[in-house]
């Protein structure tokens, strides 16, 4: 099995203006995180953005990357909507499709079938047919029903985040919830998985049932290990989401003063350094002085 | 014996799960979430509840909580699996609703014109596809002509006029029950127009008709039943000891 461990930089220099890139979690939930930060510093652009979003889809529209938004949602769970996001819609900044969230999974299940689209009922006799004026509907062979023909949602390039990973890529979720991860992996040409943990093969399953090995490695191109790489969202079990920074985050989010000092103190440096600065907020903020640490 | 507005509009709620049998009970809100426990524990003990993460509960957690704050666990459901049950058609919802028409088409996406909206609002989520595969209901916590509009201006849950226009395949499993507000339970007439069912204790039918932005019917109009002593204490001391229902429905 050959080695696929990257550096985060290393991911970043493959990703080209113009791709279309697949970002899985839900919301604000095992988001990688990690990843997307490691795009904001890069010079693409262009890009069309395929996801059930939260944090990633904010984050990408406020850096001005984002030229389409495909998207059943874009919350932050406890936050009903990222204010970003909101923001680039009621400013017209960015092109979208918004779907049914089932009609969204349809589109992900056919684009890892290599299927052109998929039929299902929902959608039917709703706007989601108006604000997505290419959508059509599929006349069954088999009796008169007549179902919305789900256009596949294929991707160049898939980044999901999981709880462990071996080296070639064998993917491990640890908490209660898949999420659509496997999917989105198979529905894009390349796929980055950055985990909490790279271990041997051997560990994956130590302490964890065989039902929690979710991403085969035929479908994943590169392995990145980013401890709380889906910080500030949830990536139970190993954390739950920073409730607080996020509402540092969706705060920063409505005030352009305030995101350009959100900016410099979190997003300016590397990964590295961005866990420092979150790090030294929290230290801050529990009075513990940071320079004795 | 006294009661509150929140009271009897759960007890209106929960009548919206009666005879719903054996299926998933997707409830938005609290006055919902509290009306399918109360069903749970009087008519509808086969009701299926959800924590709103993973799990089904066959003993929920503590109002507002998720499998990890209590509760014991009888189903993994992970959100793929939602898509699912819906298509499956065991699942009933009661939903929000941001605009809602005489018909019942129902808007929680965005205020404006969808390519660039006044205001965003959540997105459609899984309202279209909620309304044409399984029984939809709506939970109005102020119920004001804002709301009750001529016209929504993004159809998300699709209503009865939509539904016929939209062909078999749109009507076959479309079935929407009621609209419970804070002033009211409002239901379809043969033609699918909205009509006033019951209006609470101390609301006035003409109230309810200056709080909805179309003509509606109230002729037939009874009055809400109020809670039973043993439905009061299940919501009291049961389901919602800590009054959050006192948040979503004042008085």
């Amino acid at each position: 099995m050959s080695d696929k461990t990257m550096s985060l930089e290393d991911f970043a220099a493959t990703i080209e203006s113009g791709m279309t890139i697949g970002i899985g979690g839900w919301g604000s939930r095992r988001k990688p995180m990690a990843l997307v930060r490691a795009l904001l510093r890069t010079d693409v652009r262009d890009l069309t953005v395929v996801s059930l979003g939260g944090p990633d889809v904010g984050l990408l529209c406020a850096a001005g990357k984002v030229r389409r938004l495909v998207y059943g949602f874009v919350s932050l769970d406890s936050i009903a909507l990222d204010p970003h996001f909101r923001a680039a819609r009621q400013n017209g900044a960015i092109e979208t499709a918004e779907y049914d969230e089932g009609m969204f999974v349809a589109g992900l299940q056919a684009a890892a079938q290599r299927l052109s689209f998929l039929p299902t009922r929902a959608g039917l006799a709703s706007d989601v047919l108006t604000m997505n004026p290419s959508l059509r509907t599929v006349a069954s062979p088999y009796d008169d029903e007549e179902y919305v023909a789900m256009p596949a949602l294929r991707m160049d390039v898939a980044l999901i985040h999981l709880n462990r990973a071996d080296a070639a890529g064998n993917g491990q979720y640890l908490g209660p919830d898949p999420y659509f991860d496997d999917l989105y992996a198979m529905a894009a040409d390349r796929c980055y998985l950055s985990c909490e943990e790279i271990v041997p093969t051997d560990r994956l399953l130590k302490d964890a049932p065989v039902q929690s090995l979710l991403v085969r490695r035929m479908y994943v191109t590169g392995v990145i290990e980013a401890p709380q790489g889906a910080h500030f969202t949830s990536c139970v079990p190993d954390y739950d989401r920073d409730e607080t920074f996020q509402k540092e985050y969706a705060a920063a989010a409505k005030d352009p003063g305030a995101w350009r000092r959100f900016e410099e103190t979190y997003l300016r440096g590397d990964e590295s350094g961005y866990h420092a600065a979150v790090a030294g907020r929290q230290a801050a903020q529990s009075g513990t002085d940071v320079r004795s640490v | 014996m006294e009661f509150t507005r929140a009271e009897v509009c759960i007890v209106a709620a929960s009548e919206s799960w009666r005879g719903a049998g054996e299926v998933l009970a997707h409830a938005v809100g609290i006055v919902p979430a509290v009306s399918a426990r109360l069903a749970r524990l009087t008519h509808s003990p086969d009701l299926v509840l959800s924590d709103g993460e993973a799990f089904f509960m066959s003993e929920p957690p503590p109002l507002g909580g998720t499998a990890a704050d209590g509760g014991v666990i009888e189903a993994w459901v992970p959100f793929r699996s939602i898509f699912d049950v819906l298509q499956s058609g065991r699942r009933q919802s009661m939903m929000g609703a941001s605009q809602i028409d005489r018909y019942g088409n129902q808007n929680i996406s965005a205020i404006g014109d969808w390519r660039r909206p006044k205001r965003q609002l959540i997105g459609v989520r899984g309202a279209p596809g909620n309304t044409v595969n399984h029984r939809t209901d709506y939970w109005v916590p102020g119920h004001s002509p804002k709301v009750f509009v001529e016209r929504v201006d993004i159809v998300s849950g699709v209503g009865n006029d939509r539904a016929r226009a939209g062909g078999s395949t749109a009507q076959r499993f479309h079935d929407l029950g009621v609209v419970i507000t804070d002033l009211a339970v409002l239901d379809y007439d043969p033609e699918g127009h909205l009509r006033i069912k019951s209006v609470h204790p101390g609301v006035t039918v003409e109230q309810v008709q200056q709080q909805t932005g179309f003509p509606i019917d109230g002729t037939d109009a009874t009055e809400t039943r109020t809670p039973t002593p043993e439905e009061l204490r299940l919501i009291r001391e049961v389901i919602d000891p800590k009054s959050l229902r006192s948040r979503e429905v004042a008085g």
